[in-house]
C-alpha cells in the first residue's frame, strides 16, 4: 500500500482535471451539420465547389411540393401558402410560376428592352439595320407565332422582347396547371423558396422548414393534401435531427448493454460503478478535448463515443478480472499499454484525415482512451477494495479454455477463409470502392428520391457543367460574363456547348447599358432613318410612333440596377449566377450540353477551357462538377488507403519494437491481418462496396483487435492454467463489450456510423476468433512450444 | 400581357392555321356534314394563309403543307417565307422554327386553347358533341356550295375570336376564315393533295 497522501493526490488530481473538462464542456458548441463529414477540398477550384454548396443560393432554395387532393385545391394551397411567406422575413422570394410574377418578368424585358438586348447596337438603328429587322418580322407575322408579334410590333418593331424572352426562358420550364407551377404529371404543386438565412446555418434553415409546415398547416388543407420539400437546407436539417436522434438513441442503447452485461458478469454493483469510472472520465476527457481542438463538437463524435465505452470499459475488465484471478500486474500493465498503443496508432490516423469530422473522432477516441487507461492504471486500484471479490469464473473459464485449446484444429478452415477472402477481394478488384461522394451523405434514400424528382419537376438546370470567375467588384463581374458570353456564343453556335446562362442575360454591366443607351440615335434621327427603313415594307412610319417613343424615353432613363429585378423571378437568377462573397463576386455560368451525337450529354472541356482563354477574363475556367467530386473523393479513398497501410504498418513495428520477437510480433498481426480481410470480403460480398469510413473500421479492426491478440500471446507466455482461463473470460468479456458497442452502430441509419460499426463489430469478434485459432499451443506445464 | 396569354394566344392563331380542310363535307344539316367528316380517317393538303393584320397594310402570305391523322394528330408544315413546323399530336403542342429553340407546350395547360384545339379536332373528326361543347354550329348554302360557321359559346374564347367560317363545295374543304376579336382577319385557302392508295 503506498503512503495516503500519494493516493489523496491522485485523486485530487483526477477530480480537478474531470472539474476543468466539465467547465470547457458547458461553454462547448454542440453542431450536427453535414459540413464536417464534406472534405476539406485540396485546390482552390473544388474549394471553391465545397464553399458553393454549404453557402451560395442553390444552398439557400427550398422546393417545396404540394401533393394530393385536387389540382383546383392544391393551386389555392401554392397561391396562399406563396402570399404567406412572401409576407415573412425569413424569406426572400417566393416562386409559383403565378400570373402576376410572370407578368413583371415581361414587363421587365419588355419595358427594358433597348438596355438588356445583345442586338441593340449602332447599325441596328441605320435605315438599312431597321429595314432588315423589321421585314424579318412582317415575315414572322406570317408564320405560327404571327399573333403574339403583332401586339409588340408598334413598340418593338425589331423584336428585342421575343429575342430575350427567347433566350431567358428554358425549354425545362415547370409547367402550368391552374395557373400554378406543377409537376410533368400535373399531380404536385410546385414552389421555388428562397431563404434569407444562409444554407450553413442550420437553425435558420430550421427555423424556415418550420414556418413553412405551420403557414401550410394554417390554410386549413383539404383532407390528403400534403407537403413536400426538399433542397441543401432541408437535408441538412433532417439529417441533423437523424443524428440528434441517433446519438442520443445510440448512446442510451450502448450503456445499457454495456451495463447489463458487466452487471451479469460482477453481480456487484459497487464493481460496476468503478468499471464505468474509466469509461466516463474518457468520455469527458475527450469531448473536452475535441472542443478545445476545433472550436465545437460535432454530434456524430458523441455518438462515436458509445464505441469508445466499449473499448475503454475493457481496461477495468481485465483489471478487476485478472487481478481477482491473483495474476502479476506488471505484466498486466504492460500488455494494457501496448494495447493502447496500438489503439493510438490506428485512432491517429483518423486524426490525419481530410475530413474534419473523422479528424474529431480521431481526436476523441485517442485523448478519450488515454484518459481511461490512466485511470483504470493509477485511480482505480487506489478504489479497489483490498481482496477483490469477484464471482467464481473458472466455470466458465474452463470452457472456453477447452474452446480455445481445440480452436488450433481450425487452422486449415482459417486458412481457406483467408485465401478465399484475399482471393475474391483481389479478384473485385477496385470495383470493391464505392466511389460516390454521396455514399456518406447522411440522407436517406427516400430523401434523396424525393429530392430527385423535384428537381426535375423544376426543370432545375443540371449545374454539371459551368464556368466559374472571380471578380473584385459588381461591374467588374458582370463585363467579364459579358466577355465570356460572346465566346461561349460562338461555341454554342459551333455546337460545342448547347446553351449558357449568365447574369448579364438579365442585368447587363454598367458599361454595356452605357453604349446601348449611347447606341440609340435621337428622335429626328431615327425617325428618318426609320422613314428610309420602311421603303418597301407593308408598315408605315406613323403607325411606329411609340417605337420611336420608347427608344428616345430608354436614351435618357437611368441605367438598370439589381434593385430593378425585385419582384420578378429574374432576380434569382441574378443572385444565384453572381454571388456576392466577402472580398469579391463569384460568377457561375452553368452550361448546358448540346445533345448533339453519340455523347451528346457531355461537353468537351478542353474546348471550352481553350476558347475561354482568348476571352481575357482573368481565372475563368470551366468546371465538370461530376468529375470534380469523383477526383475529390477519389483523392480521398487514396489518402486514406495510405493512412490505412501506414497506420497498419506502424502496428506491427510498434508490435515488434515492444514484443521485441519478429515471430511474437507476427503471431499477434497475422490474426488481425485475417480478421481485416474476412470482413472486407464479406462486405463485399453482402454488394456493399466499401467507402473510405469502412476503410478507416478495418485500420480501428486491427487497432482493437491487437489487445485480444497481445493478451493470446501474453498468456502463452509461462503463465499459470488459472490465470489463462481468467485472462480468457475476460477477453471475451472485453470482447462482448466491443462488438456489441460497435455492433449497435452497425445498425445506426447515419451511413457515416453504421459503416464504422458494421466493420469493427464484426470485425472485433472475428480478431478474438483468430486470436484463439493461431495462438501459440501452450502445454499443461505452462511453456509454450 | 402575361406569358400565359401570349402562349393563349400563340397557340389560338397556330391551330387557325390547322383547322383546314382534310376533310369532305356534305350539305344540309349540321349532323349529315358530322357524319360525312368522320369518314375521313387522314388526308394531306397544301394551303395558302393570307394574314390581314391592322398594323400591316398588306395582307401577309405563307404556304405550305398539312396533314392529319385520326384521331388527334395535326401537323402544319410551312414552308414559305419561312420553313416552320407545328405539330399538334394529343395534348401536346411542339413548334420547330429555324433557327429557334423548340417550343414545347401541354395543352392541358392552357385551357381555352386546349378547347379551341378539341372544336378543330372535333370538325375533322366530325365529332358534333365535343364542338357543340364549345360553338354554336350554323350550316348555309346548298351542297355544292356549304358554309359553316362556329360562333364561340363563351367568352373566354370569344375575347379572342369571333368566329370561325369554314366553307367546302360537297366533299372539299375549299377555305377557312378566321375573324379575330381585334377585327384582324386570316383567310387560308386549302387544296386536297390526292392520296395514292
Amino acid at each position: 500500500m503506498k503512503p495516503a497522501s500519494s493516493r489523496l493526490w491522485r485523486i485530487a488530481l483526477w477530480f480537478a482535471a474531470l472539474l476543468a473538462c466539465v467547465l470547457v464542456i458547458v461553454q462547448t458548441r454542440f453542431v450536427a451539420d453535414l459540413s464536417a463529414f464534406l472534405p476539406k477540398a485540396p485546390n482552390a477550384r473544388q474549394q471553391m465547389l465545397v464553399e458553393q454548396l454549404r453557402d451560395g443560393i442553390i444552398a439557400r432554395l427550398i422546393m417545396v411540393g404540394i401533393e394530393g387532393a385536387d389540382a383546383p385545391e392544391r393551386a389555392r394551397l401554392s397561391r396562399a401558402l406563396a402570399g404567406h411567406l412572401r409576407s415573412d422575413k425569413a424569406f426572400v422570394g417566393v416562386q409559383n410560376g403565378e400570373a402576376e410574377v410572370l407578368a413583371r418578368d415581361q414587363a421587365y424585358f419588355f419595358n427594358n428592352r433597348y438596355l438588356l438586348s445583345n442586338n441593340v447596337t449602332a447599325q441596328r438603328f441605320t435605315a438599312q439595320g431597321l429595314h432588315e429587322a423589321i421585314s424579318a418580322s412582317v415575315d414572322a407575322l406570317s408564320g405560327n407565332a404571327g399573333l403574339m408579334l403583332k401586339h409588340l410590333l408598334p413598340h418593338d418593331p425589331t423584336a428585342e422582347t421575343l429575342g430575350l424572352i427567347e433566350n431567358f426562358s428554358s425549354e425545362s420550364q415547370p409547367r402550368s396547371v391552374e395557373g400554378v407551377w406543377a409537376s410533368r404529371d400535373g399531380a404536385r404543386a410546385l414552389l421555388l423558396i428562397q431563404t434569407s438565412a444562409a444554407g450553413s446555418d442550420t437553425d435558420g434553415q430550421a427555423a424556415a422548414v418550420a414556418a413553412i409546415r405551420q403557414a401550410f398547416a394554417q390554410l386549413h388543407p383539404q383532407a390528403g393534401a400534403r407537403l413536400v420539400m426538399s433542397g441543401a437546407g432541408v437535408l441538412s436539417v433532417s439529417s441533423r435531427q437523424t443524428i440528434e436522434s441517433e446519438v442520443s438513441r445510440l448512446a442510451l442503447a450502448g450503456t445499457l448493454l454495456i451495463v447489463c452485461l458487466l452487471l451479469v458478469v460482477y453481480r456487484s454493483v459497487r464493481l460496476l460503478i468503478l468499471g464505468l469510472l474509466p469509461v466516463a472520465s474518457g468520455a469527458l476527457v475527450g469531448i473536452a478535448a475535441v472542443s478545445l481542438g476545433f472550436g465545437e463538437v460535432h454530434g456524430l463524435t458523441l455518438g462515436f463515443g458509445t464505441t469508445l465505452i466499449g473499448e475503454a470499459v475493457d481496461y477495468s475488465i481485465y483489471l478487476f478480472i485478472q487481478r481477482a484471478g491473483g495474476r502479476s500486474l506488471a505484466n498486466f500493465w504492460h500488455i494494457i499499454k501496448l494495447g493502447v498503443l496500438t489503439s493510438i496508432v490506428g485512432f491517429a490516423a483518423l486524426l490525419c484525415s481530410g475530413f474534419p469530422g473523422l479528424a474529431q473522432l480521431g481526436l476523441y477516441s485517442i485523448s478519450g482512451l488515454v484518459a481511461a487507461a490512466l485511470v483504470t492504471r493509477f485511480i482505480l486500484p487506489e478504489l479497489l477494495p483490498e481482496n477483490l471479490h469477484l464471482r467464481d469464473l473458472s466455470g466458465p473459464g474452463r470452457i472456453l479454455e477447452k474452446l480455445a485449446n481445440q480452436s488450433s484444429r481450425l487452422r486449415p478452415l482459417l486458412l481457406i477463409v483467408l485465401v478465399a477472402s484475399a482471393g475474391w477481394l483481389w479478384h473485385k478488384g477496385d470495383a470493391i470502392w464505392n466511389r460516390q461522394l454521396n455514399s456518406l451523405s447522411p440522407v436517406s434514400q427516400a430523401d434523396q428520391q424525393l429530392d430527385a424528382a423535384l428537381r426535375a419537376d423544376m426543370g432545375a438546370p443540371d449545374m454539371r457543367y459551368m464556368v466559374a470567375f472571380t471578380a473584385a467588384d459588381h461591374e467588374m463581374a458582370l463585363q467579364g460574363a459579358e466577355k465570356l458570353g460572346s465566346a461561349l456564343r460562338e461555341l454554342a453556335d459551333r455546337q460545342v456547348i448547347g446553351s449558357f446562362n449568365s447574369p448579364a442575360f438579365v442585368l447587363p454591366s454598367q458599361a454595356a447599358q452605357h453604349a446601348r443607351q449611347a447606341a440609340l440615335p435621337d428622335a429626328a434621327t431615327l425617325r428618318r432613318n426609320l422613314d428610309e427603313g420602311l421603303q418597301g415594307l407593308p408598315i408605315r412610319a406613323e403607325r411606329l410612333q411609340g417605337f420611336i417613343d420608347d427608344v428616345q424615353a430608354t436614351r435618357v432613363r437611368p441605367l438598370l440596377t439589381r434593385a430593378d429585378l425585385d419582384g420578378t423571378s429574374s432576380s434569382l437568377l441574378a443572385d444565384s449566377l453572381l454571388v456576392r462573397r466577402a472580398h469579391d463576386y463569384l460568377v457561375l455560368m452553368p452550361l448546358g450540353s448540346s445533345g448533339v451525337g453519340a455523347h451528346g450529354d457531355v461537353i468537351d472541356t478542353a474546348e471550352v477551357e481553350r476558347v475561354l482563354k482568348g476571352a481575357d477574363v482573368k481565372g475563368a475556367t470551366v468546371i465538370d462538377l461530376l468529375d470534380e467530386t469523383t477526383n475529390l473523393y477519389a483523392g480521398y479513398l487514396h489518402d486514406a488507403s495510405m493512412l490505412a497501410a501506414w497506420g497498419g504498418l506502424a502496428i506491427v513495428i510498434l508490435l515488434l519494437v515492444s514484443l521485441r520477437s519478429l515471430p511474437r510480433a507476427l503471431s499477434v498481426s497475422a490474426p488481425l491481418l485475417c480478421a481485416v480481410l474476412s470482413v472486407a470480403a464479406l462486405h463485399v460480398l453482402g454488394s456493399h462496396q466499401m467507402t473510405i469510413l469502412h476503410l478507416v473500421g478495418l485500420l480501428l479492426v486491427a487497432a482493437v483487435g491487437s489487445n485480444y491478440a497481445l493478451f493470446f500471446d501474453s498468456g502463452a507466455q509461462g503463465s499459470t492454467q488459472a490465470q489463462r482461463r481468467q485472462t480468457l473470460v475476460s477477453l471475451v468479456v472485453a470482447n462482448c463489450t466491443t462488438v456489441a458497442s460497435f455492433g449497435l452502430l452497425g445498425f445506426s441509419q447515419v451511413p457515416i456510423l453504421s459503416a464504422i460499426g458494421s466493420t469493427v463489430g464484426p470485425g472485433a469478434f472475428l480478431a478474438l476468433v483468430f486470436s484463439a485459432i493461431l495462438a501459440r499451443k501452450v502445454k499443461p506445464d505452462g511453456y509454450s512450444d | 400581357m402575361t406569358a400565359n396569354k401570349i402562349l393563349q394566344k400563340l397557340c389560338v392563331s397556330m391551330l387557325f392555321c390547322v383547322l383546314p380542310a382534310l376533310v369532305q363535307a356534305a350539305d344540309w344539316q349540321v349532323s349529315d356534314l358530322m357524319r360525312l367528316l368522320a369518314q375521313t380517317k387522314s388526308g394531306h393538303a397544301t394551303f395558302v394563309e393570307k394574314k390581314y393584320i391592322g398594323i400591316v397594310d398588306k395582307p401577309v402570305e405563307s404556304s405550305g403543307d398539312l396533314f392529319f391523322t385520326t384521331p388527334d394528330k395535326l401537323e402544319k408544315r410551312t414552308l414559305k417565307p419561312h420553313a416552320e413546323s407545328m405539330i399538334l399530336d394529343g395534348k401536346r403542342l411542339i413548334i420547330d422554327r429555324a433557327g429557334k429553340k423548340r417550343l414545347n407546350l401541354d395543352l392541358g395547360d392552357y385551357p381555352e386553347a386546349a378547347a379551341f384545339v378539341d372544336s378543330i379536332r372535333g370538325t375533322l373528326a366530325g365529332d358534333f358533341t365535343a364542338l357543340d361543347k364549345i360553338y354554336t354550329l350554323t350550316l348555309h348554302g346548298t351542297a355544292t356550295q356549304w358554309q359553316l360557321i362556329l360562333q364561340p359559346r363563351y367568352s373566354r374564347m370569344s375575347d379572342i375570336i369571333r368566329r370561325i367560317a369554314i366553307q367546302g363545295s360537297k366533299g372539299d374543304i375549299s377555305r377557312i376564315d378566321f375573324d379575330m376579336a381585334d377585327g384582324d382577319r386570316s383567310e387560308m385557302s386549302v387544296t386536297k393533295v390526292a392520296v395514292q392508295q
